[in-house]
């Protein structure tokens, strides 16, 4: 189990395969990788800036973690949520849940990435032709987060 | 105490924390955010529109309602863009 806040681009392939290593017992692994997309709508995106909230990122990442664990029967998980500058193609994000059965890591993947976006402190500006921009909130991400309560 | 602000309410305070000593009737997050918009305009331009200026003390989300008592560190920011 382990929340990582870093700067640093990571592989998301060896990070898979570091998660099941010398395990025998994992019979279902769910991930999600969130990049950075080239295009907003209309705009071409040149670059990101994340910042977040040192301190209350890493606690509200680990109380997601621990209410995924508590709703689902996981044997492991891993969230790697990037800050800093980044460009087009690389990931932002990465969550992976393991479980004996399949349904327990799909549903907790989705549950992570759901509030994550709405409870883990980050913050996107975007690079549009020498601007830069804040992103805007999704409304779509707080029903997202919402769902989960009706469950 | 200590006031924190991210993202673009940092342009609309000018810094990106401060330290202050509070009145006694600034009891709840809602008078928090009343208080510094007199000290900040733009804060308060930012303030009057509902749900634009979300809260954190120590570190937890918080609600407009929420006490402050015994609160070491108080953020203020804009709705979380992150993943």
């Amino acid at each position: 189990m382990a929340v990582i806040v870093q700067a640093e681009p990571f592989d998301c392939g060896a990070e898979m395969s570091k998660f099941t290593a010398g395990r025998r017992d994992v019979g279902a692994v769910a991930s999600f990788v969130g990049l950075v997309r080239e295009r907003d709508g209309d705009a071409s995106i040149d670059a990101m800036t994340l910042e977040h909230y040192p301190g209350m990122t890493e606690k509200q990442l680990a109380k997601i973690e621990a209410d995924a664990r508590s709703r689902w029967p996981l044997q492991d998980c891993l969230i790697i949520h990037r800050f800093g500058r980044m460009e087009p193609g690389e990931p932002i994000v990465m969550v992976l849940t393991a479980s004996p059965h399949r349904a327990a890591a799909l549903d907790a993947c989705e549950f992570l990435i759901d509030f994550l976006k709405t409870q883990a402190p980050f913050w996107k500006v975007e690079e549009v032709g020498g601007d830069e921009r804040w992103v805007d909130a999704k409304a779509s991400d707080d029903l997202a987060t919402e769902r989960w309560s009706n469950r | 105490m200590l006031i924190r602000y991210f993202a673009w309410l940092k342009q609309r305070t000018g810094c990106s924390q401060e330290e202050l000593e509070l009145p006694a009737s600034v009891l709840t997050v809602a008078d928090l955010i009343a208080f510094l918009g007199e000290r900040h305009p733009r804060f308060a331009e930012a303030a009057a529109k509902t749900g634009v200026i979300r809260c954190a003390i120590d570190h937890e989300h918080a609600a407009d309602d929420a006490s402050i008592n015994g609160a070491k560190e108080i953020a203020f920011f804009p709705p979380i863009t992150g993943g």
